[in-house]
């Protein structure tokens, strides 16, 4: 050792104007540019999410017949009826089975923890993840309109009323998925098992929520299970977009409900948001 | 926020942490003055992480009176934490960014940064800056957790295990680092088992066990080591002797007189390991203690 206190110049013990701290718009883009950029890197998750609803379209379009129709004389085709719920699952696996996993990951990794000990707000880092989302999610659904629009013949609205449900049906899915995502992280006990928690879950939601049948067809129960989570609202949402008025007789009650459609998105944002909130941890269960 | 002067880095007054039973942390006390690099010293489970989180912010204390820079880390804010530089004890995450855009991002979220190129090039990762972080050695990633730790330029640092894990060389050259922003005038908070690196980098160590301060004090000086009293070792008639004394040069010279040429004779101090062991409860058996391994001999001794 060299050198003793005293020589030493010593830091903070001066009075220092204090620098403003970098403001919440800016730390939510920087954000927002690091965990797209981070999720482009995961080369499996972007595979999966990105590309599996595409995969899906065109496995059910082909397999169900391009040019067939859902029930005769309705016009619909297969590929028309299953866009709506590619895009509900399209949403759903972008913001729900991303943040839960990535969050939960994070948690278990320390990046979290690292995070919390720097001056970045936990609001910065819930925007960059929501950026992200966003971000994904409109690359996501641009890239399943394009190719049901080119490859299978699906006709695309051009009614900007239609367009309007269709933007506030994703917002909202989107804003649900996310936060229920980010309070559904901290159920998992670890990272390591996140993604056998999401998987089954995000799966049997497709399966009762119309996204692979015609959700008419499920048994009562079944759609009445469905009809307490998100997913078949959003879905519902979608056809009221892509498919004519005529089919709303492939409707189990008859119509649309927008209404019931935006309320039921509003009360999933609003419990994740509570819930999220206040389960939110920093640390590992096992981290005192 | 400014500090005023006088007041500490870092002032801890019976801090107590208790999980289920187990009292993690029982009365601790700590100060920390600006510009100082204090070492917490202790075997694991000793309640060093417990404490440095709690000055962290990370853990709430449930007893005690706790300030850093002038704030109670439970409820201070981003301000607060924009002077402080945490390099927490093992990481995992840190995966798929380079080394130059986890610095150079990390960098945004404070109010006046270092330049992170700099701060690459201070903690010797210039070769590695467009590395992601996954392909990087355990030393060159515990390089990249300090850089992110010093890149908001804070005027106090933590530092917990830094180099465990690391091989020699690479332990050097981390304690050339962390000794240049001590030069710089970073106060330092670091937790070790190591002892040569406390004694390396630490103006004062303090040695925690069972979640107390069993000592403090420059390391030279901890356990009052000058003023301990060697052990004059010497063979007699086929046995070895030994005698404690404050006067080994007078011992030494009686000796001499005695025997001309004292066979096997041996001045034995403490090292601070054998003051250590000492102070946490285990005290070194002289059976397993190899002389020539932990102890210096008196010079013309031979």
């Amino acid at each position: 050792m060299t050198t003793t206190t005293s020589d030493r110049a010593v830091r903070g013990s001066r009075p220092a104007a204090a620098p403003r701290l970098p403001g919440l718009l800016r730390l939510a883009l920087a954000r927002t540019a690091w965990e797209v950029k981070g999720f482009a890197r995961e080369r499996d998750a972007v595979v999966f999410v990105f590309l599996y609803p595409v995969l899906m379209l065109a496995i059910f379009a082909t397999v169900f017949g391009r040019q067939e129709e859902v029930l005769a004389g309705s016009g619909v085709t297969f590929p028309q009826y299953f866009l709506p719920g590619m895009l509900g699952t399209g949403v759903m696996l972008s913001s729900f089975q991303t943040l839960a996993i990535s969050v939960a990951v994070e948690r278990d990794d320390g990046t979290l923890k690292r995070l919390r000990s720097t001056p970045l707000p936990a609001a910065g880092y819930f925007l960059g993840k929501t950026g992200q989302v966003l971000v994904t999610t409109g690359a996501q659904t641009a890239l399943l309109l394009l190719v049901a629009a080119v490859a299978f013949d699906v006709p695309l609205p051009d009614d900007p009323g239609r367009w309007w449900t269709f933007a506030w049906v994703a917002v909202l899915g989107t804003a649900a998925g996310s936060v229920c995502g980010v309070a559904f992280s901290s159920v998992p006990r670890s990272g390591r098992s996140v993604t056998a928690v999401v998987m089954p879950i995000v799966l049997v939601l497709q399966f009762i929520s119309g996204v692979f049948f015609r959700f008419d067809e499920l048994p009562g129960w079944m759609q009445q299970v469905a009809g307490l989570f998100p997913l078949k609202w959003l879905v519902q949402g979608m056809r009221s977009v892509f498919l004519p008025d005529e089919a709303q007789v492939l409707e189990p009650s008859g119509s649309w409900q927008h209404g019931a459609t935006a309320a039921v998105l509003v009360a999933w944002l609003v419990a994740g948001l509570v819930v999220g909130v206040r389960t939110f941890r920093w640390r590992r269960r096992d981290d005192g | 926020m400014t500090t005023t002067t006088g007041s500490p880095a870092v002032e801890v007054r019976g801090l107590r942490k208790t999980y289920g039973d187990k009292r993690a942390v029982d009365g601790l006390d700590l100060r920390v003055e600006h510009g100082e690099i204090v070492a917490l010293l202790g075997p694991n489970g000793a309640g060093k992480t417990t404490t440095v989180e709690t000055l962290e912010g990370f853990r709430r204390a449930d007893a005690g009176h706790v300030r850093v820079l002038g704030e109670d880390p439970a409820s201070a804010g981003r301000a607060w934490r924009a002077r402080l530089g945490v390099v927490l004890q093992s990481t995992e995450d840190l995966a798929e960014a380079t080394v130059r855009e986890f610095v150079h991002h990390v960098a945004t979220f404070y109010p006046a940064p270092r330049d992170p190129e700099d701060v690459i090039d201070a903690v010797g990762l210039r070769e590695k800056a467009g590395t992601r972080a996954r392909q990087l050695s355990g030393g060159q990633r515990r390089r990249l957790d300090v850089a992110l730790g010093v890149v908001g330029d804070p005027e106090l640092l933590f530092l917990d295990e830094p180099t465990t894990g690391f091989d020699p060389q690479a332990r050097l050259e981390f304690w050339d680092l962390v000794e240049r922003l001590r030069d710089e005038g970073t106060t330092i908070l670091l937790t070790t088992h190591y002892l040569d690196e406390a004694e390396r980098l630490a103006d004062r160590v303090v040695v925690v066990a069972g979640g107390r301060v069993v000592a403090e004090g420059p390391p030279a000086d901890l356990g009052g080591r000058t003023a301990r009293r060697a052990r004059v070792r010497w063979t007699a008639d086929g046995t070895v002797h030994e005698e404690a004394t404050d006067t080994p040069t007078a011992l030494v010279a009686r000796l001499a007189e005695r025997f001309g040429e004292v066979p096997g004779l041996q001045v034995l101090r403490p090292t601070l390991e054998d003051v250590y062991l000492e102070l946490i409860g285990e005290v070194p058996s002289p059976a397993v203690t190899a002389p020539a391994a932990r102890t210096d001999v008196l010079e013309g001794s031979r």
